[in-house]
């Protein structure tokens, strides 16, 4: 972030170019933040309102592993298991007991899991800030500096939708779940276990948001509310993109990243997300089937 | 007195022997417990507060437009009586309208174009959660008006209470009286919506709204009502309860946990009842109190938990609302009601 006296002229220096490409780098984390909860969405129909607050169970899932001796990359293996584990569990007990009822139930019972996983890290956390203290240092470029981290974000960001692709195509899973998202009614008759293939896809999905968890760990500090600083971001990103397009979720994170980067550069950061909210509010008016989405 | 009669439904002899109980209460806590009167009295305003917001909620989280949007309005009727009050010391008797009218605009903003689109369902959710987000990241980006994060306070005039100024805190009776008002006229807009042939149009749309139109209900028309009157409600609730706190923060009166919090007290009290957003807030307040009592009461507890007991009535909260979600969602006075028919 610029000195305060620069965001005065902001325009056309190098720390706005500097903010343009970090709101790439942030788009990189935004994009698999949202890759998940586009995977979920678009399969089962369900959103979940505390897919945010699974990314910190995986956080702090990582820095208590790590701190408990584990090398990092074990740390963030356990990480990602913790979390696909607590998603298939919470899609067992608490969804698929309503997916027969009204869409926005199912959102509000993941609304309940939301304020127990909040309420629970924070009784068994407590509210005080945690990092688990890997510095990376940060790559300097022509009077620019950019996080090592957030560039490996980036790269892990476009490796994970590539394989998440490449599982969707390639695989007989991955076609089936596919299928599943097509057609809900007929998949069943035509012999694809329904009840597993969303089971299968929670647990992507949750696995997906622990890997998020694992590269934020590198960037952010841990608190139980950190959620309510990246869900409603991320549910933004799932809606503009354009439901169960992946490609859609990553220019979502895109646009939404630089209005954050750029409008934190020049004026406070919440007007970055003021403005990115509005943008979405207003976007989906235009277009309510999302950038990259089918009319359906 | 005929215009009047019109107005007013007839009430059986046990709802106005319900309404005396109530406003009786006071007299109640004045000779059961002397010593803790004003404290008891607050817990039964803000169960009133939250009642009359909680029932503006559900006039329109009946009829399946479930809004996460509703702190936006809560948040905006507060502010805009507080701020013209303290800068422009214009007295909250205009501010409060000038603020529902503020809200009632938003509101037709969102709703317009998500009804146009046919945006329902967990999309008119997330809407609506966008909304939430923009008000309380405008009232925390507007520090220098606002007090940003850490909110502010109305101007108080004279000794606290004024007619004027619409201030009544120090008086925990009067206030009492001020909510209770407020909470009978919820429960009357909420009978009035009841009785209305708005309520039969909406409950076709929300079934099929091709069908209801089919049948010349305008739809578009129908959701504006009751989405302009809900969000009114809800900002009114918002204002008179900043007056009443003489304190107002973003995610005190506005934000998403502001929004969840509707839902819930509604789901778990019962959406489709009149009361039921009334034993929504009944039962969300006394298990915040109630908790916050025991654990203070109790050392071994206090031991256990130390601080984080504080969180222990939101992870309550959360078991209860899937709970009810899966098992009950009709609600504990609308469950209630169902088997006592049966």
């Amino acid at each position: 972030m610029p000195p305060l006296f620069l965001r005065l002229d902001c325009a056309l220096d190098v720390f706005f170019l500097e903010a343009i490409l970090n709101g790439i780098l942030l788009a990189g984390l935004l994009a698999l933040l949202a890759l998940g909860l586009n995977l979920v969405f678009g399969v089962i129909d369900v959103v979940w309102i505390c897919y945010a607050e699974l990314v910190m169970v995986g956080m702090y899932g990582v820095y208590f592993a790590n701190k408990g001796g584990l090398p990092f990359l074990v740390a963030a293996l356990a990480g990602i298991l913790i979390v696909a584990a607590l998603a298939a569990l919470m899609h067992k007990l608490v969804i698929e007991p309503v997916l027969d009822q009204a869409p926005i139930n199912q959102l509000l019972v993941t609304g309940g899991v939301l304020f127990v996983l909040q309420a629970a890290a924070t009784m068994a956390f407590g509210v005080d800030f945690k990092n688990i203290g890997i510095r990376m240092g940060s790559l300097s470029l022509a009077d620019m500096s950019f996080a090592w981290s957030r560039l490996i974000t980036f790269g892990i960001a476009l490796a994970g939708m590539l394989a998440l692709w490449l599982f969707l195509t390639r695989t007989y899973m991955g076609t089936a779940i596919r299928a599943i998202s097509q057609d809900r009614q007929i998949m069943p008759l035509m012999g694809v276990d329904q009840k597993r293939i969303y089971l299968v896809t929670s647990a992507i999905g949750g696995g997906l948001a622990g890997l998020a968890a694992v590269l934020m760990v590198l960037q952010y500090d841990i608190y139980p509310h950190i959620g309510l600083q990246f869900g409603p971001l991320t549910f933004m990103i799932c809606v503009l993109g354009g439901l169960g397009s992946m490609l859609g979720g990553f220019v979502a994170a895109f646009i939404i990243a630089e209005f954050i980067a750029i409008g934190g550069s020049c004026f406070a950061t919440e007007w970055g997300y003021a403005v990115a909210f509005l943008f979405f509010i207003v976007a989906v008016c235009i277009r309510p089937q999302g950038l990259f989405g089918s009319k359906t | 007195m005929i215009s009047l009669r019109l107005l007013l439904p007839r009430l059986s002899p046990a709802a106005i022997a319900g309404i005396v109980a109530v406003a009786l209460l006071p007299l109640l806590i004045r000779i059961s417990f002397p010593s803790g009167e004003k404290y008891y009295l607050h817990v039964l305003i803000q169960i009133l507060l939250w009642s009359f917001i909680y029932t503006g909620w559900s006039l329109m989280g009946r009829f399946g437009l479930t809004s996460l949007g509703h702190g936006a309005f809560t948040g905006i009727g507060a502010y805009t009586a507080t701020l013209l009050w303290n800068d422009l010391g214009l007295t909250p008797w205009l501010g409060i309208p000038v603020g529902i009218a503020f809200a009632v605009v938003v509101a037709m903003l969102i709703g317009y174009p998500c009804f146009r689109l046919r945006i329902t369902g967990h999309y008119f959710g997330l809407m609506t959660l966008a909304l939430t987000e923009f008000v309380r990241l405008c009232i925390v980006g507007l520090r220098e008006w606002t007090g940003g994060s850490l909110g502010t306070q109305p101007k108080r005039y004279g000794d606290g209470i004024s007619l004027y100024a619409a201030q009544f805190e120090p008086d925990r009776v009067l206030a009492f009286y001020v909510a209770f008002l407020l909470w009978l006229f919820g429960l009357w807009v909420w009978m009035r919506v009841d009785r209305s042939m708005d309520r039969y149009a909406l409950d076709a749309a929300s079934q099929d709204e091709d069908a209801a139109a089919s049948v010349g209900i305008d739809v578009m028309r129908e959701k504006l009502k009751i989405t302009a009157l809900s969000a009114g409600m809800c900002a009114l609730g918002g204002a008179v309860f900043g007056q009443y706190q003489m304190y107002i923060g973003p995610d005190t009166i506005a934000g998403l946990s502001i929004s969840l919090n509707m839902v819930f007290a509604c789901i778990a009290g019962g959406l489709w009842v009149l009361l039921g957003p009334t034993v929504g807030a009944v039962l969300t307040q006394l298990l915040s109190e109630g908790l916050r009592i025991l654990v203070q009461s109790s050392t071994t507890l206090k031991g256990v938990f130390g601080s984080a007991a504080l969180s222990l009535d939101q992870l309550i909260y959360g078991l209860l609302l899937i709970g009810f979600i899966i098992y009950m969602p009709k609600g504990i006075l609308g469950t209630w009601l169902e088997r006592r028919r049966v």
